[in-house]
């Protein structure tokens, strides 16, 4: 076939660019990352829920019920809202908030349960659990079982249970079942054995609704796909707002979902640089943080394969952040591919640095962002002085700080 | 043929049924574990299966979860294990040991490495809970390098096309976990697992044994009478965490006690 010149260079562009809707394949792999590590009993739920998916993905009716939900229920599309004030103070790119923090539950987490519920309808099961760190999770998961009327219990470790009493009691309010988790080091991933313990045991009418882009194919596959409306609009109103595209990208990453969720509709756009910010605890040399991407090696946990902070042994062990969400272990396995291929930098904030972040962001803005969040926007402080005024950062505020008032109130030795 | 399968075939020929036990390696202390195998091996045992301590054992419920905590508080590991075995072959060299744990502290040592040791310490087989037929090749490549069996387990969720393709990937024998659950749970229902075993039907020439949820020696007997074996686990671990303050010359007697009940209720099978 006879190529002009000018063909052939496009050609060799677009054979060093990724096809990333291509990823994961067929068993879930993204590279050497995610899979489905479980036992046995819950490959035939896998197998359902990934055949429920594969069908309802591109059908126009799920996804027109699945948008009118965001529409009418969760309040989307959400704002991308210019912080001029904050942009003329730290004097370098332009910053632009994605606002997840005003959906209807306070958080990102809420797209995901959405379409999660929906598929829940879908297998007929009457009863949906959870795991949740922050509860922020959790609180969406019995929102969206309130709503459609299924019997929730939701999984959360009893460390977590003291830290994020507000949302704890938000859940019972709900009707939800919250059922706190004394093994292991009390925490997020003790949460996240227990439910897979529980869906094992009543795999035949119980519909698992994982809260971030980790667990077994197809979870990391469809949460992202879920969350990927941030990403979507977010790519929208910069255009439309901006009139280009933002120059970088920046979120939180616990186990990635509002990370995922915003990135993905970008990751071919190369002039956007992408930062996913993890909990750098007490600083990571200290070994107390939560920042597998930056500190962690690869391993098998919580049914995929992705980096982990372990000991030379393969015990996973504790992590340490301020925000209850962010204290993970593990990541989702399409981040530790994006790490590896360095489509997205990670780095890590220190607990100190998310609260300054806070309380700057609160003052200097009137938005009171999550702990989590925060750690983005801590990150964008270091970031937004190094880029010119006429560059963009997109920040992604994945959720409210109304939850985090006690912990802040407890750092600063006040009894509310 | 592999020690697994020559203690199989030979009980089998005898009539017998296989008396297969897990213990957590390190349970409630590290010393506890040697005599307790031997124990077990005395009151007629056939095959020990040595569960790894993880530091998240997802698919075992409570009693065998504590086991691996108390395990883990000593320090117990992958290689301490290995350990373990070495020492237990130095008197017993026709009881076949078992692995059983997580993919993380395999995947941790390097696959390759840990199929070289494991042979060489006296290990027999590996059971990895969470290691799929579909996540398995590069471990299973490893294994039948060292002569090591891969152990699968099948479940009451598992279609009959997929146990076709579990029991292709096999050797040793075939672990049907008898209920949807964890390890432990307390809702056996013999006439489940005598319905799924005849569904299954004649999957491989490998044997087939049972476990989850037995814990007792009547239950132990019925479900004998459906498999080639029996799995019997939580009802010892439970007993050697009671006897975490005992020594271990006491907690390997009453492991030994509970586990020559259930032999001899095999044995009038
Ligand atoms: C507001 C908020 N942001 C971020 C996270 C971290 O989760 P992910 O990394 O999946 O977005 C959480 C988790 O609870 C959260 O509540």
């Amino acid at each position: 076939m006879a190529q002009t010149g000018e063909e052939t260079v496009s050609e060799n562009k677009q054979s060093s660019t990724i096809d990333y809707s291509a990823f994961p394949n067929a068993e879930g792999h993204f590279g050497p990352y995610g899979g489905r590590f479980v036992s046995e009993t819950l490959i035939y739920a896998l197998d359902e829920l990934n055949a429920i998916y594969s069908r309802l993905k591109d059908d126009p009716d799920f996804q027109a019920e699945f948008d009118k939900d965001l529409a009418h229920y969760v309040g989307r599309p959400s704002p991308l809202y210019f912080a001029e004030r904050w942009t003329r103070e730290l004097g370098g790119a332009q910053i632009y908030l994605k606002r997840e923090d005003l959906n209807h539950t306070g958080a990102h987490k809420v797209n995901n349960t959405i379409g999660q519920a929906l598929l829940a309808k879908f297998t007929g099961k009457g009863r949906v659990i959870a795991e949740t760190g922050a509860g922020q999770h959790g609180v969406a998961t019995a929102t969206v079982a309130a709503r459609l009327g299924l019997k929730c219990r939701v999984y959360m470790g009893a460390d977590d249970v003291k830290r994020q009493s507000l949302n704890v009691y938000r859940m019972k309010l709900l009707g939800a079942e919250v059922f706190p988790v004394t093994s292991g080091s009390r925490t997020l991933k003790d949460a996240m054995n227990e439910a897979m313990r529980d869906w094992a045991t009543n795999v035949d009418d119980t519909f698992y609704i994982i809260g971030t882009v980790a667990g077994p194919h197809p979870y990391p596959q469809l949460v992202r796909d879920f969350q990927a409306v941030i990403g979507r609009e977010a790519r929208a109103q910069c255009l439309a707002q901006a009139g280009k595209l933002p120059d970088a990208l920046v979120a939180c990453v616990g186990g990635g979902s509002n990370a995922i969720g915003l990135f993905h509709p970008f990751l071919t756009d190369e002039s956007v640089s992408m930062y996913g910010v993890e909990a750098g605890g007490l600083g990571i040399e200290t070994g107390k943080h939560a920042a597998p991407l930056n500190k962690g090696v690869p391993g098998v946990l919580h049914g995929n394969r992705t980096y982990l902070m372990e000991d030379e042994n393969g015990q996973i062990i504790e992590t340490h952040s301020v925000s209850a969400g962010l204290d993970y272990p593990g990541v989702g396995p399409e981040h530790s591919w994006l790490k590896d291929i360095g489509r997205v930098k990670y780095v890590p904030i220190n607990d100190d640095e998310a609260l300054a972040a806070f309380r700057k962001v609160t003052r200097t803005e009137g938005i009171m962002p999550a702990l989590e969040s925060s750690h983005a926007l801590a990150y964008v402080e270091k970031l937004a002085p190094t880029m010119s005024k006429d560059q963009i950062i997109i920040a992604n505020l994945s959720g409210r700080g109304d939850k985090d008032i006690l912990t802040v109130a407890g750092i600063d030795g006040i009894t509310v | 043929m592999s020690r697994i399968s020559q203690v199989l075939n030979h009980a089998k020929s005898q009539g017998r049924k296989a008396l297969v036990t897990y213990i957590v390696n390190g349970d409630p202390y590290p010393a506890a574990t040697l005599p307790t195998m031997h124990k077990l091996v005395e009151q007629g045992v056939d095959i020990i299966e040595l569960g790894v301590p993880f530091s998240d054992p997802m698919a075992e419920g409570p009693v065998i979860q504590q086991g691996h905590e108390r395990a883990l508080a000593h320090h117990v590991s992958l290689k301490s294990t290995l350990e373990v075995a070495r020492e237990f072959r130095k008197t017993n060299n026709h009881t076949p040991l078992v692995l059983m744990g997580y993919a993380n502290p395999v995947e941790r040592f390097g696959y390759e490495a840990f199929a070289k040791a494991a042979a060489e310490a006296g290990i027999d087989g590996l059971l990895t809970v969470d290691l799929p037929p579909e996540e398995v090749a590069v471990l299973k490549e490893a294994l039948d390098a060292s002569g090591l069996d891969n152990i699968f387990l099948l479940a009451p969720t598992t279609t009959v096309e997929r146990a076709r393709k579990i029991a292709s990937h096999a050797s040793g024998f075939l672990y049907y976990v008898s209920l949807k659950g964890v390890t432990g749970a307390g809702h056996l229902d013999v006439t489940a697992v005598k319905a799924k075993l005849d569904e299954f039907g004649q999957l491989t020439d490998l044997p087939v044994c049972v476990g989850f949820g037995i814990k007792d020696p009547a239950t132990a007997k019925a479900i004998a009478a459906l498999a080639d074996g029996v799995v019997v686990g939580s009802v010892l671990v439970e007993k050697m965490g009671s006897m975490a303050d005992q020594s271990q010359e006491k907690i390997a007697q009453a492991v030994g006690d509970i586990v020559g009940g259930i032999r001899r209720a095999l044995d009038d099978c």
